[in-house]
């Protein structure tokens, strides 16, 4: 039995008479625990099949299946750990995990339990110490983390990352994608996670979805990545089969689907 | 659109004296950070007036020219109005006949022989309910407005049509319905004030950031948490704009609202001195409303300013 199953989703938009068509016939099926990352250049859709499987926009035709159960609309099972971090300025970095905690867990867990809770994942991402400070007091990176926070507390079947480092600095980044890799290895979520970046993707997943260019874009190849955990960035950096996994995404994206119109 | 553009110009102001008073901060703590340097039993040993003067000076830079100019002002009015033809009175000739009307302004003597502070009192008690309404009313409204596009579509030509109308233009029908003047002036308080909270109100809930509506929408938050978690704090600083030109507008309303009515407020004063010939009552009056006025914005700002103090610093 499949944990999450996207079945035929195509996806159209309508403005004003013409339809652009987005997504193509897109089959997919991610088990749990797995780490599945979507590549393919801008413009082609990729976070429009996030935000499909979030369920903040609909489908066209076909159907997402979590647990064999239709996704239909967002809901903290299917946390997303959004692209610019999407805090809300006025809450501090607690305040902004604990909305999220009160909300889902509002019902089912005491006031101290969720306290701990809220400490316990923002030590997790190691922001605990920040908790009294509002986003615009903290960097770039942190606030991500404290997005990646917000997201891991609703306990979500899936953890859905919409290209989480993408305004981030090498060296941010890397860290944070360590972080990301030590919270799989111990939670074991499912997490599917957008990106344009090669290494980031060859690092961080069980599978490479690569997509092909919009409009219509379709699945493109599925790629393995046989890669033993625990990951280590450095010794990585001369392993065949990483080698091997990094020249089979860059001649994907650049030989055989290369973007048109960045001419 | 006016409406917006005014919160522009008024955003801009307030960077401007953010980044003037910037700067005056700079210009008083550079000896601090020399004497720091120096040794710091020495910064403590220093004279009391030398330690007084950056922030006496900070006082006068901001105090003297304003107090300068109402002093210019005095003079030439003083000036302009002696003459044995002068129909309005100077300054000294309102300071005589007029004194204990700005010394004592809590006396009571009766029911309509009350200093003017009872009477501003009256109208800010009017003010109060009117445009206490007119926020919470135009609030919801505004909301309504900003999160539906239909009902935009109904009512905001209705909003537009309405808030055009002069506020002295209700009067007449508001004592009709309610047969009181008291009703009526708080009425034309709360029509005067809620137009500038709706649309402001309407246009910060529209500038919502889809990412904000997209954590509302991940979480499941209702339609109640929505309005108290996301909306009011994500739109408090369009919010707060609009109280602000309301709570002018509605000032402005009252004392002509209150000329028309009677009562004891302060606009039925003027009113009053005006029939008995008081120019110098009234001119204190005048000075009295505009003070008030003043405080009252101020006091609206600050409230704005301490509540979107997040929201404003993305």
């Amino acid at each position: 039995m499949s944990y999450l199953k996207i079945d035929h989703v195509d996806k159209s938009f309508q403005r004003g008479g013409a339809t652009t068509e987005v997504l193509k016939d897109i089959n997919l099926v991610i088990d749990k625990g797995e780490f599945v990352s979507i590549i393919g250049h801008s413009g082609c859709g990729k976070s429009t099949l996030l935000n499909i499987i979030a369920g903040l926009t609909p489908v066209t035709t076909g159907a997402v299946l979590l647990e064999n159960k239709e996704v239909s609309e967002p809901g903290p099972e299917r946390a997303v750990v959004f692209q610019n971090h999407s805090l809300l300025p006025w809450l501090s970095v607690y305040d902004n995990v604990g909305l999220a905690v009160n909300k889902v867990f509002g019902g089912s867990k005491s006031r101290a339990e969720r306290h701990d809770w809220i400490m316990h994942n923002l030590d997790l991402v190691q922001m605990g110490h920040a908790r009294d400070k509002r986003p615009a007091e903290i960097s770039g990176g942190m606030k991500q983390r404290v997005g990646i926070a917000r997201g891991l507390a609703m306990e979500p079947k899936i953890l859905l990352l919409d290209e989480p480092f993408g305004a981030l600095d090498a060296l941010t980044r890397a860290h944070l994608q360590d972080s990301v890799m030590q919270i799989h290895a111990s939670l074991g979520n499912t997490m599917i996670m957008i990106t344009h970046d090669v290494d980031e993707a060859v690092l961080l997943s069980d599978r490479i979805v690569m997509m092909t260019n919009g409009p219509s874009a379709r699945i493109g190849e599925v790629l393995e990545v046989g890669l033993a955990r625990p990951r280590k960035r450095l010794e990585l950096v001369s392993d065949r089969t990483y080698i091997a996994a990094r020249e089979a995404v860059l001649k994907f994206l650049y030989e055989r689907h290369r973007f048109v119109e960045a001419a | 659109m006016s409406i917006t553009s005014i919160e522009a110009i008024e955003r801009s102001n307030g960077m401007g004296q953010a980044v003037l008073k910037e700067a005056e901060a700079k210009v008083v703590a550079l000896p601090a950070a020399k004497a720091q340097v120096v040794s710091l039993p020495a910064a403590a040993g220093k004279p009391l007036s030398a330690r007084l003067s950056p922030w006496l000076k900070s006082v006068l830079v901001n105090l003297l020219p304003p107090l300068l100019t109402v002093a210019l002002i005095l003079l030439f009015w003083q000036i302009a109005a002696s003459g044995p033809q002068s129909s309005l009175p100077p300054p000294t000739k309102i300071w005589d006949e007029a004194k204990d009307l700005i010394t004592e302004p809590f006396y009571s003597a009766g029911t309509q022989d009350i200093g003017l502070g009872w009477r501003i009192l009256v109208s800010l008690q009017r003010v109060a309910i009117g445009f206490g309404l007119a926020a919470v009313v135009g609030v919801l409204l505004g909301a309504l407005i900003g999160q539906s596009v239909w009902a935009m579509r109904g009512l905001d030509p209705v909003f537009q049509v309405l808030r055009t109308v002069p506020p002295l233009a209700w009067l007449p029908l508001s004592l009709a319905a309610f047969r009181d003047s008291q009703p009526s002036a708080i009425f034309v308080i709360f029509i005067t004030a809620i137009w500038p909270v709706i649309i402001n109100t309407a246009v910060g809930i529209r500038n919502i950031p889809q990412d904000y509506r997209n954590v509302a929408q991940v979480l499941r938050l209702n339609q109640v948490e929505f309005f108290f978690k996301i909306m009011v704090p994500s739109a408090a600083p369009y919010i707060f704009t609009g109280l602000r030109i309301g709570v002018g507008l509605s000032w402005l309303a009252i004392v002509a609202a209150e000329m028309l009515t009677g009562g004891v407020g302060i606009g039925f004063f003027i009113w009053d001195a005006w029939n008995s010939s008081r120019l110098s009552d009234i001119i204190v009056a005048l000075v009295y409303i505009g003070v008030v006025g003043f405080i009252l914005d101020r006091l609206v700002a600050f409230i704005g300013s301490v509540v979107t103090r997040g929201t404003a610093a993305n």
